[in-house]
Protein backbone atom coordinates (compact mmCIF):
# COMPACT_ATOMS: atom_id res chain seq x y z
CA UNK A 1 0.00 0.00 0.00
CA UNK A 2 1.45 3.21 -1.51
CA UNK A 3 -0.86 5.56 1.42
CA UNK A 4 -1.56 4.56 4.75
CA UNK A 5 -5.12 5.75 5.73
CA UNK A 6 -3.79 6.37 9.49
CA UNK A 7 -1.33 8.44 8.40
CA UNK A 8 -3.12 10.54 6.47
CA UNK A 9 -5.88 10.92 9.56
CA UNK A 10 -3.65 11.74 11.72
CA UNK A 11 -1.51 14.27 8.99
CA UNK A 12 -5.19 15.55 8.80
CA UNK A 13 -5.53 16.17 12.07
CA UNK A 14 -1.79 17.82 12.89
CA UNK A 15 -2.44 20.58 9.54
CA UNK A 16 -5.65 21.55 11.52
CA UNK A 17 -4.56 21.21 14.73
CA UNK A 18 -2.09 23.86 14.87
CA UNK A 19 -2.38 27.72 14.14
CA UNK A 20 -1.18 26.89 10.73
CA UNK A 21 -4.49 25.86 10.42
CA UNK A 22 -6.36 29.18 10.26
CA UNK A 23 -3.89 30.50 7.71
CA UNK A 24 -4.33 27.72 5.11
CA UNK A 25 -8.31 29.02 5.47
CA UNK A 26 -7.21 32.76 5.29
CA UNK A 27 -5.57 32.88 2.33
CA UNK A 28 -7.76 31.30 0.00
CA UNK A 29 -10.71 33.99 1.62
CA UNK A 30 -8.28 36.92 0.79
CA UNK A 31 -7.66 35.74 -2.69
CA UNK A 32 -10.97 35.41 -3.78
CA UNK A 33 -11.84 38.53 -1.46
CA UNK A 34 -9.06 40.44 -4.01
CA UNK A 35 -10.58 38.80 -6.83
CA UNK A 36 -14.28 40.26 -5.69
CA UNK A 37 -12.73 43.83 -5.39
CA UNK A 38 -10.82 43.82 -8.36
CA UNK A 39 -13.96 42.57 -10.59
CA UNK A 40 -16.16 45.27 -8.66
CA UNK A 41 -13.53 48.17 -9.21
CA UNK A 42 -12.19 47.31 -12.73
CA UNK A 43 -14.54 45.18 -14.02
CA UNK A 44 -13.75 42.44 -16.76
CA UNK A 45 -10.21 43.18 -17.28
CA UNK A 46 -7.86 40.58 -18.60
CA UNK A 47 -5.06 41.74 -17.72
CA UNK A 48 -5.73 43.26 -14.29
CA UNK A 49 -7.57 39.78 -14.01
CA UNK A 50 -3.94 38.00 -15.28
CA UNK A 51 -1.95 40.39 -12.40
CA UNK A 52 -4.42 39.72 -9.94
CA UNK A 53 -3.94 35.56 -10.80
CA UNK A 54 -0.23 35.61 -10.83
CA UNK A 55 1.14 38.08 -8.53
CA UNK A 56 -1.16 36.99 -5.48
CA UNK A 57 -2.80 33.40 -6.74
CA UNK A 58 0.51 31.86 -7.97
CA UNK A 59 3.26 33.84 -6.50
CA UNK A 60 1.60 34.47 -2.59
CA UNK A 61 -0.78 32.08 -2.34
CA UNK A 62 0.10 28.83 -3.86
CA UNK A 63 3.25 28.56 -2.41
CA UNK A 64 2.65 29.66 0.81
CA UNK A 65 -0.25 26.74 1.37
CA UNK A 66 2.18 24.47 -0.01
CA UNK A 67 4.69 25.29 2.54
CA UNK A 68 2.22 25.67 5.44
CA UNK A 69 0.46 22.65 4.57
CA UNK A 70 3.89 20.66 4.27
CA UNK A 71 5.36 22.08 7.20
CA UNK A 72 2.70 21.12 9.45
CA UNK A 73 3.14 17.88 8.35
CA UNK A 74 6.26 16.55 9.30
CA UNK A 75 8.59 19.44 10.80
CA UNK A 76 7.18 19.82 13.97
CA UNK A 77 6.93 16.17 14.51
CA UNK A 78 10.64 16.11 13.51
CA UNK A 79 11.19 19.09 15.97
CA UNK A 80 9.53 17.63 19.37
CA UNK A 81 10.76 13.84 18.05
CA UNK A 82 6.90 12.38 18.15
CA UNK A 83 7.46 11.27 14.68
CA UNK A 84 9.21 8.47 16.50
CA UNK A 85 5.21 7.22 17.32
CA UNK A 86 4.97 7.38 13.15
CA UNK A 87 8.54 5.39 12.56
CA UNK A 88 8.84 2.80 15.17
CA UNK A 89 6.05 0.65 13.25
CA UNK A 90 6.26 -1.71 10.72
CA UNK A 91 5.13 0.55 7.67
CA UNK A 92 7.60 1.94 5.39
CA UNK A 93 8.99 5.19 5.68
CA UNK A 94 8.06 5.84 1.90
CA UNK A 95 4.80 5.17 2.87
CA UNK A 96 4.94 7.97 5.68
CA UNK A 97 6.01 10.39 3.13
CA UNK A 98 3.48 9.42 0.51
CA UNK A 99 0.54 9.88 2.94
CA UNK A 100 1.61 12.72 4.40
CA UNK A 101 2.22 14.46 0.50
CA UNK A 102 -1.02 13.48 0.01
CA UNK A 103 -2.67 16.01 2.53
CA UNK A 104 -0.59 18.17 1.21
CA UNK A 105 -1.78 17.58 -1.78
CA UNK A 106 -4.84 17.69 -1.00
CA UNK A 107 -4.46 21.39 0.89
CA UNK A 108 -3.13 22.71 -2.39
CA UNK A 109 -6.35 21.46 -4.38
CA UNK A 110 -8.92 22.54 -1.32
CA UNK A 111 -6.80 25.79 -0.86
CA UNK A 112 -5.07 26.53 -3.61
CA UNK A 113 -6.45 25.35 -6.61
CA UNK A 114 -10.29 25.42 -5.69
CA UNK A 115 -9.71 29.51 -4.93
CA UNK A 116 -7.89 30.02 -8.22
CA UNK A 117 -10.75 28.54 -9.99
CA UNK A 118 -13.24 30.47 -8.18
CA UNK A 119 -10.98 33.70 -8.59
CA UNK A 120 -10.88 32.82 -11.99
CA UNK A 121 -14.51 33.00 -12.75
CA UNK A 122 -14.98 35.59 -10.93
CA UNK A 123 -12.80 37.91 -12.56
CA UNK A 124 -13.22 36.70 -16.03
CA UNK A 125 -16.68 35.26 -17.52
CA UNK A 126 -17.16 33.64 -20.35
CA UNK A 127 -13.41 31.90 -20.99
CA UNK A 128 -13.75 28.68 -18.63
CA UNK A 129 -9.92 28.61 -19.77
CA UNK A 130 -8.53 31.64 -17.91
CA UNK A 131 -9.79 30.38 -14.97
CA UNK A 132 -8.98 26.06 -15.33
CA UNK A 133 -5.51 27.34 -16.88
CA UNK A 134 -4.77 29.14 -13.29
CA UNK A 135 -6.46 26.12 -11.28
CA UNK A 136 -4.15 24.10 -13.06
CA UNK A 137 -1.13 25.76 -12.85
CA UNK A 138 -1.81 26.40 -8.88
CA UNK A 139 -1.99 22.44 -8.52
CA UNK A 140 0.87 21.70 -10.72
CA UNK A 141 2.68 24.17 -8.73
CA UNK A 142 1.63 23.76 -5.28
CA UNK A 143 2.74 19.58 -5.50
CA UNK A 144 5.89 20.40 -6.52
CA UNK A 145 6.27 23.10 -3.71
CA UNK A 146 5.32 20.58 -1.25
CA UNK A 147 7.72 17.49 -2.66
CA UNK A 148 10.46 20.20 -2.39
CA UNK A 149 9.19 21.64 1.49
CA UNK A 150 8.53 18.17 2.62
CA UNK A 151 12.18 17.58 1.84
CA UNK A 152 13.17 20.75 3.60
CA UNK A 153 11.51 19.44 6.61
CA UNK A 154 13.40 16.04 6.71
CA UNK A 155 16.76 18.05 6.05
CA UNK A 156 16.68 21.52 8.71
CA UNK A 157 14.52 22.29 11.49
CA UNK A 158 14.19 25.76 9.66
CA UNK A 159 12.55 24.37 6.93
CA UNK A 160 9.56 27.13 7.06
CA UNK A 161 12.76 29.67 6.75
CA UNK A 162 14.63 28.06 3.80
CA UNK A 163 11.19 27.33 2.13
CA UNK A 164 10.23 31.34 2.63
CA UNK A 165 14.02 32.27 1.84
CA UNK A 166 13.27 30.02 -1.47
CA UNK A 167 10.56 31.53 -2.57
CA UNK A 168 11.77 35.54 -1.53
CA UNK A 169 15.29 35.80 -2.73
CA UNK A 170 15.18 32.71 -5.25
CA UNK A 171 11.94 32.96 -7.14
CA UNK A 172 11.07 36.35 -5.99
CA UNK A 173 14.16 38.93 -6.04
CA UNK A 174 16.92 36.54 -8.37
CA UNK A 175 14.04 35.65 -10.31
CA UNK A 176 13.37 39.06 -11.48
CA UNK A 177 16.74 39.92 -12.05
CA UNK A 178 18.25 36.81 -13.61
CA UNK A 179 16.12 35.21 -16.42
CA UNK A 180 17.96 32.08 -16.45
CA UNK A 181 16.40 31.24 -12.44
CA UNK A 182 13.44 30.50 -14.97
CA UNK A 183 14.61 26.97 -15.48
CA UNK A 184 15.39 25.92 -11.60
CA UNK A 185 12.26 27.43 -10.45
CA UNK A 186 8.52 25.94 -9.53
CA UNK A 187 6.24 29.41 -10.09
CA UNK A 188 7.94 29.79 -13.67
CA UNK A 189 7.13 25.58 -14.39
CA UNK A 190 3.77 26.40 -13.18
CA UNK A 191 3.20 30.07 -14.83
CA UNK A 192 3.86 28.23 -18.14
CA UNK A 193 1.31 25.68 -17.84
CA UNK A 194 -1.43 28.42 -16.74
CA UNK A 195 0.22 30.35 -20.06
CA UNK A 196 -0.30 27.33 -22.30
CA UNK A 197 -3.94 26.63 -21.23
CA UNK A 198 -4.93 30.37 -21.02
CA UNK A 199 -2.81 31.79 -23.82
CA UNK A 200 -1.58 34.44 -21.48
CA UNK A 201 2.17 35.23 -21.41
CA UNK A 202 2.56 35.57 -17.69
CA UNK A 203 6.80 35.59 -17.60
CA UNK A 204 9.63 34.51 -19.50
CA UNK A 205 8.82 31.73 -22.01
CA UNK A 206 9.98 28.37 -20.89
CA UNK A 207 9.43 25.44 -23.37
CA UNK A 208 5.99 23.43 -22.31
CA UNK A 209 7.61 19.99 -22.67
CA UNK A 210 10.53 21.59 -20.12
CA UNK A 211 8.06 22.74 -17.36
CA UNK A 212 5.86 19.90 -17.09
CA UNK A 213 8.95 17.17 -16.61
CA UNK A 214 10.87 19.31 -14.32
CA UNK A 215 7.72 19.93 -12.52
CA UNK A 216 6.93 15.73 -12.92
CA UNK A 217 10.40 14.96 -12.23
CA UNK A 218 10.86 17.29 -8.98
CA UNK A 219 8.00 15.72 -7.41
CA UNK A 220 9.38 12.79 -7.49
CA UNK A 221 12.98 13.44 -6.81
CA UNK A 222 12.32 15.21 -3.91
CA UNK A 223 9.03 12.82 -2.62
CA UNK A 224 12.04 10.02 -2.94
CA UNK A 225 14.80 11.85 -1.04
CA UNK A 226 12.43 12.80 1.28
CA UNK A 227 11.29 9.01 2.14
CA UNK A 228 15.31 8.14 2.07
CA UNK A 229 16.55 10.83 4.83
CA UNK A 230 13.71 9.66 7.05
CA UNK A 231 14.56 6.29 6.64
CA UNK A 232 17.83 7.71 8.42
CA UNK A 233 16.03 9.68 10.91
CA UNK A 234 18.20 9.41 14.10
CA UNK A 235 16.59 9.62 17.73
CA UNK A 236 19.47 10.80 20.13
CA UNK A 237 17.43 11.44 23.05
CA UNK A 238 18.66 14.69 25.35
CA UNK A 239 22.06 13.03 25.75
CA UNK B 1 13.48 -16.71 22.25
CA UNK B 2 14.10 -12.95 21.48
CA UNK B 3 17.58 -11.20 21.97
CA UNK B 4 19.36 -8.10 21.06
CA UNK B 5 22.70 -8.40 20.64
CA UNK B 6 25.13 -5.69 20.81
CA UNK B 7 28.57 -6.52 19.35
CA UNK B 8 31.30 -3.68 19.73
CA UNK B 9 28.96 -0.92 19.14
CA UNK B 10 30.53 2.77 19.33
CA UNK B 11 28.98 5.79 18.03
CA UNK B 12 30.35 8.77 17.93
CA UNK B 13 28.69 12.49 16.79
CA UNK B 14 31.44 14.30 15.21
CA UNK B 15 34.12 14.24 17.50
CA UNK B 16 32.34 13.16 20.63
CA UNK B 17 31.89 9.64 21.78
CA UNK B 18 29.06 8.85 23.17
CA UNK B 19 29.85 4.83 23.14
CA UNK B 20 32.89 3.31 23.33
CA UNK B 21 33.06 -0.44 21.91
CA UNK B 22 30.27 -1.46 23.70
CA UNK B 23 28.92 -5.22 24.02
CA UNK B 24 26.30 -7.01 25.09
CA UNK B 25 22.98 -9.42 25.03
CA UNK B 26 19.87 -8.94 26.21
CA UNK B 27 17.62 -11.41 26.17
CA UNK B 28 14.05 -12.46 27.98
CA UNK B 29 13.32 -11.34 31.10
CA UNK B 30 13.78 -8.05 32.81
CA UNK B 31 17.07 -5.85 32.67
CA UNK B 32 17.90 -2.74 34.22
CA UNK B 33 20.62 -0.19 31.89
CA UNK B 34 22.38 1.84 34.75
CA UNK B 35 24.32 4.78 34.62
CA UNK B 36 24.57 8.43 35.53
CA UNK B 37 22.98 11.29 33.23
CA UNK B 38 25.05 11.87 29.72
CA UNK B 39 26.64 8.04 30.13
CA UNK B 40 25.18 6.95 26.65
CA UNK B 41 21.83 4.75 27.98
CA UNK B 42 19.79 6.96 25.44
CA UNK B 43 22.25 6.73 22.52
CA UNK B 44 22.23 2.28 23.49
CA UNK B 45 18.62 2.48 23.00
CA UNK B 46 18.52 4.11 20.07
CA UNK B 47 21.01 1.75 18.63
CA UNK B 48 18.67 -1.12 20.26
CA UNK B 49 15.55 0.37 18.70
CA UNK B 50 16.93 1.19 15.11
CA UNK B 51 16.84 4.79 15.95
CA UNK B 52 20.52 5.38 15.17
CA UNK B 53 23.24 3.62 13.54
CA UNK B 54 26.32 2.37 14.96
CA UNK B 55 29.77 4.25 13.97
CA UNK B 56 31.18 0.92 14.34
CA UNK B 57 30.13 -3.17 15.13
CA UNK B 58 26.06 -3.78 15.14
CA UNK B 59 23.32 -3.83 16.66
CA UNK B 60 21.05 -7.39 16.12
CA UNK B 61 17.68 -8.49 16.69
CA UNK B 62 17.41 -12.48 17.28
CA UNK B 63 20.50 -11.92 14.24
CA UNK B 64 18.43 -9.35 12.01
CA UNK B 65 19.79 -5.53 11.71
CA UNK B 66 17.91 -3.01 13.41
CA UNK B 67 19.17 0.13 11.38
CA UNK B 68 16.84 0.83 8.71
CA UNK B 69 15.02 -2.28 8.67
CA UNK B 70 11.04 -1.64 10.16
CA UNK B 71 9.73 -4.75 10.50
CA UNK B 72 11.48 -5.11 13.56
CA UNK B 73 8.69 -2.88 14.98
CA UNK B 74 6.42 -5.75 14.68
CA UNK B 75 8.33 -7.01 17.79
CA UNK B 76 9.51 -4.18 19.41
CA UNK B 77 7.71 -1.76 21.44
CA UNK B 78 9.61 1.51 22.22
CA UNK B 79 8.83 4.41 24.97
CA UNK B 80 11.26 7.15 23.99
CA UNK B 81 12.12 9.53 27.28
CA UNK B 82 11.04 12.52 24.90
CA UNK B 83 7.51 13.65 26.07
CA UNK B 84 6.36 14.81 22.94
CA UNK B 85 3.31 13.24 21.95
CA UNK B 86 0.29 13.97 19.49
CA UNK B 87 -1.13 16.23 22.05
CA UNK B 88 -4.35 16.99 19.34
CA UNK B 89 -5.40 13.45 19.49
CA UNK B 90 -7.06 12.16 22.55
CA UNK B 91 -5.30 9.34 24.70
CA UNK B 92 -7.96 6.43 23.15
CA UNK B 93 -7.49 7.89 19.54
CA UNK B 94 -3.51 8.08 19.86
CA UNK B 95 -3.57 4.42 20.68
CA UNK B 96 -5.80 3.06 18.42
CA UNK B 97 -3.72 4.67 15.99
CA UNK B 98 -0.55 3.12 16.80
CA UNK B 99 -2.91 -0.13 17.01
CA UNK B 100 -3.76 0.50 12.99
CA UNK B 101 -0.38 1.61 11.98
CA UNK B 102 0.87 -1.89 13.50
CA UNK B 103 -2.27 -3.32 11.00
CA UNK B 104 -3.99 -5.06 13.93
CA UNK B 105 -6.79 -7.29 12.89
CA UNK B 106 -9.16 -5.31 15.69
CA UNK B 107 -7.49 -1.95 16.36
CA UNK B 108 -10.16 -0.76 19.02
CA UNK B 109 -10.27 -3.79 21.18
CA UNK B 110 -6.31 -3.73 21.02
CA UNK B 111 -5.82 -0.16 21.98
CA UNK B 112 -8.97 -1.00 25.20
CA UNK B 113 -6.57 -3.39 26.65
CA UNK B 114 -3.36 -1.46 26.26
CA UNK B 115 -5.20 1.18 27.91
CA UNK B 116 -6.81 -0.90 30.72
CA UNK B 117 -3.49 -2.57 30.92
CA UNK B 118 -1.96 0.96 32.33
CA UNK B 119 -4.83 2.45 34.68
CA UNK B 120 -5.88 5.25 31.97
CA UNK B 121 -9.03 3.79 31.32
CA UNK B 122 -11.25 7.00 32.90
CA UNK B 123 -8.83 9.65 31.21
CA UNK B 124 -8.33 7.84 27.89
CA UNK B 125 -11.12 9.97 26.02
CA UNK B 126 -9.44 13.37 27.18
CA UNK B 127 -6.39 15.34 25.24
CA UNK B 128 -3.28 14.38 25.70
CA UNK B 129 -2.85 17.57 25.75
CA UNK B 130 -4.35 17.78 29.35
CA UNK B 131 -2.53 14.91 30.59
CA UNK B 132 0.20 15.32 33.28
CA UNK B 133 3.47 14.36 33.09
CA UNK B 134 2.68 10.75 34.55
CA UNK B 135 -0.52 9.96 32.60
CA UNK B 136 2.00 10.85 29.32
CA UNK B 137 4.22 8.11 30.27
CA UNK B 138 1.60 6.08 30.61
CA UNK B 139 0.19 6.58 27.35
CA UNK B 140 3.56 6.35 25.47
CA UNK B 141 3.14 2.85 27.57
CA UNK B 142 0.05 1.88 26.29
CA UNK B 143 1.04 2.68 23.03
CA UNK B 144 4.23 0.60 22.98
CA UNK B 145 2.40 -2.54 24.60
CA UNK B 146 -0.43 -2.39 21.91
CA UNK B 147 0.66 -4.95 19.73
CA UNK B 148 2.38 -7.69 22.74
CA UNK B 149 5.94 -6.88 21.49
CA UNK B 150 8.51 -9.77 22.52
CA UNK B 151 10.78 -6.89 22.77
CA UNK B 152 10.42 -3.84 25.17
CA UNK B 153 12.88 -0.62 25.72
CA UNK B 154 12.20 2.10 27.52
CA UNK B 155 14.11 4.98 28.28
CA UNK B 156 13.67 6.53 31.85
CA UNK B 157 10.75 5.12 32.34
CA UNK B 158 9.43 6.06 35.92
CA UNK B 159 10.57 10.00 35.29
CA UNK B 160 7.35 11.99 36.36
CA UNK B 161 5.25 9.23 37.77
CA UNK B 162 3.74 9.19 41.16
CA UNK B 163 4.65 6.65 43.86
CA UNK B 164 1.25 4.66 42.90
CA UNK B 165 2.67 4.79 39.36
CA UNK B 166 5.74 3.62 40.07
CA UNK B 167 5.40 0.83 41.77
CA UNK B 168 1.94 -0.13 39.04
CA UNK B 169 4.84 -0.32 36.05
CA UNK B 170 7.32 -2.10 38.34
CA UNK B 171 4.83 -4.62 38.68
CA UNK B 172 4.02 -4.63 34.92
CA UNK B 173 7.40 -4.60 34.04
CA UNK B 174 8.09 -7.82 36.42
CA UNK B 175 5.24 -9.59 35.09
CA UNK B 176 6.15 -8.60 31.23
CA UNK B 177 9.90 -10.48 32.15
CA UNK B 178 8.51 -13.39 33.86
CA UNK B 179 6.36 -13.81 30.82
CA UNK B 180 9.38 -14.09 28.77
CA UNK B 181 9.16 -11.05 27.03
CA UNK B 182 13.02 -9.07 27.11
CA UNK B 183 12.18 -5.75 28.47
CA UNK B 184 15.12 -3.09 28.93
CA UNK B 185 14.63 -0.24 30.68
CA UNK B 186 17.16 2.40 31.73
CA UNK B 187 17.33 4.50 34.66
CA UNK B 188 19.89 6.78 36.79
CA UNK B 189 18.86 5.77 40.07
CA UNK B 190 20.34 2.67 41.82
CA UNK B 191 16.76 2.20 43.99
CA UNK B 192 14.46 1.84 40.91
CA UNK B 193 16.50 -0.73 38.92
CA UNK B 194 17.21 -2.73 42.16
CA UNK B 195 13.16 -3.08 42.35
CA UNK B 196 12.70 -4.27 39.07
CA UNK B 197 15.21 -6.06 37.40
CA UNK B 198 17.70 -8.79 38.91
CA UNK B 199 19.84 -8.22 35.47
CA UNK B 200 21.54 -5.00 35.12
CA UNK B 201 23.87 -3.72 32.93
CA UNK B 202 26.20 -0.48 33.84
CA UNK B 203 27.18 2.29 31.13
CA UNK B 204 29.27 4.91 32.36
CA UNK B 205 30.82 7.72 30.02
CA UNK B 206 30.03 5.90 27.07
CA UNK B 207 31.64 2.61 28.06
CA UNK B 208 30.15 -0.61 29.83
CA UNK B 209 31.30 -0.86 32.93
CA UNK B 210 29.62 -3.93 34.25
CA UNK B 211 26.92 -6.46 33.68
CA UNK B 212 25.73 -9.35 35.84
CA UNK B 213 23.62 -10.04 38.78
CA UNK B 214 22.17 -7.10 40.74
CA UNK B 215 23.26 -8.62 43.80
CA UNK B 216 26.76 -8.86 42.63
CA UNK B 217 27.03 -5.29 41.04
CA UNK B 218 25.29 -3.82 44.30
CA UNK B 219 28.25 -5.60 46.36
CA UNK B 220 30.97 -4.33 44.05
CA UNK B 221 29.27 -0.80 44.79
CA UNK B 222 28.84 -0.96 48.49
CA UNK B 223 32.22 -2.74 48.99
CA UNK B 224 34.24 -0.05 47.57
CA UNK B 225 36.59 2.27 49.86
CA UNK B 226 34.09 4.96 51.10
CA UNK B 227 34.79 8.14 52.66
CA UNK B 228 33.05 9.79 55.59
CA UNK B 229 33.23 12.84 57.43
CA UNK B 230 32.10 12.34 60.95
CA UNK B 231 31.88 15.24 64.10
CA UNK B 232 32.28 13.92 67.41
CA UNK B 233 32.76 14.93 71.00
CA UNK B 234 36.22 13.77 70.98
CA UNK B 235 37.30 13.13 67.27
CA UNK B 236 41.01 12.36 67.85
CA UNK B 237 39.94 9.71 70.48
CA UNK B 238 37.47 8.14 67.79
CA UNK B 239 40.15 8.44 65.24
CA UNK B 240 42.32 6.06 67.18
CA UNK B 241 39.54 3.39 68.10
CA UNK B 242 38.54 2.89 64.42
CA UNK B 243 41.59 2.77 63.17
CA UNK B 244 42.19 -0.19 65.45
CA UNK B 245 39.49 -2.05 63.28
CA UNK B 246 39.85 -4.04 60.04
CA UNK B 247 36.77 -1.96 58.81
CA UNK B 248 38.96 1.45 58.18
CA UNK B 249 41.66 2.07 56.06
CA UNK B 250 42.96 5.89 57.34
CA UNK B 251 41.32 8.06 59.23
CA UNK B 252 42.61 12.04 59.25
CA UNK B 253 41.90 15.22 61.77
CA UNK B 254 40.07 17.98 59.38
CA UNK B 255 42.14 20.99 60.51
CA UNK B 256 38.24 22.74 60.41
CA UNK B 257 37.06 20.55 62.79
CA UNK B 258 35.78 16.67 62.56
CA UNK B 259 37.13 13.42 61.22
CA UNK B 260 37.82 11.69 57.75
CA UNK B 261 37.61 8.43 57.74
CA UNK B 262 38.42 5.59 54.53
CA UNK B 263 36.22 2.38 55.34
CA UNK B 264 37.20 -0.49 53.26
CA UNK B 265 33.81 -2.44 54.11
CA UNK B 266 30.99 -0.61 54.18
CA UNK B 267 28.82 -3.12 55.74
CA UNK B 268 31.17 -3.94 58.72
CA UNK B 269 32.19 -0.13 59.16
CA UNK B 270 28.27 0.82 59.36
CA UNK B 271 27.93 -1.46 62.49
CA UNK B 272 31.02 -1.17 63.59
CA UNK B 273 31.24 2.48 64.06
CA UNK B 274 27.99 2.94 66.65
CA UNK B 275 29.16 0.29 68.53
CA UNK B 276 32.64 1.75 68.98
CA UNK B 277 31.79 5.00 69.79
CA UNK B 278 28.85 3.78 71.95
CA UNK B 279 31.40 2.00 74.40
CA UNK B 280 34.23 4.29 74.36
CA UNK B 281 30.95 6.88 75.55
CA UNK B 282 32.38 9.10 72.17
CA UNK B 283 29.36 10.81 71.22
CA UNK B 284 28.41 11.32 67.48
CA UNK B 285 26.88 14.67 66.11
CA UNK B 286 27.01 14.28 62.32
CA UNK B 287 28.16 11.41 59.76
CA UNK B 288 28.75 12.00 56.38
CA UNK B 289 29.57 10.22 53.26
CA UNK B 290 31.35 12.28 51.01
CA UNK B 291 31.43 10.46 47.59
CA UNK B 292 27.91 8.71 47.65
CA UNK B 293 26.96 10.28 44.16
CA UNK B 294 25.96 8.06 41.98
CA UNK B 295 28.83 8.98 39.30
CA UNK B 296 31.58 8.23 41.92
CA UNK B 297 30.07 4.40 42.49
CA UNK B 298 30.32 4.49 38.81
CA UNK B 299 33.65 5.58 38.06
CA UNK B 300 34.33 3.04 41.00
CA UNK B 301 33.13 0.63 38.77
CA UNK B 302 35.00 1.24 35.84
CA UNK B 303 38.59 1.74 37.50
CA UNK B 304 37.95 -1.82 39.38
Amino acid sequence: MIVHRTVVRLGVRSVFGRWRGVLLLVLPVVLVAVAVLVRALVGQDEQAAETTMYGLGLVVVVPLVALLATSGLLAPEIDDGSIVYLLAKPVPRATIVASKLVVAFGCVLVFAAVPMLVAGFVLVTGRPAFALGFALGALAGGVAYSAVFAWLSVLTRHAVVVGLMYLLIWEGLLGGLMSGVRWLSVNRWSAEVVDHVTGASLVSRLPLIYAVLALVVSVVVFTWRTGTRLRRFNLTGDE
Amino acid sequence: MTEIRVEHASRWFRNVVALNDVSMTIGPGVTGLLGPNGAGKSTLIALMSGFLAPSAGTVTLDGEPLWRNESVYRHVGLVPEREALFDYLTGRQFVVACAELHGLPDPGAAAQRAIATIELTDAQDRAISTYSKGMRQRIKMASALVHDPAVLLLDEPFNGMDPRQRLHLMELLREMGAAGRTVLFSSHILEEVEQVARHIEVVVAGRHAASGDFGAIRRLMTDRPNRFVIRSARDRELAAVLLGDASVRGARLRPEGGLEVEASDFGRFSEVLPRLAREHGVRLLEVVPTDESLESVFSYLVSS
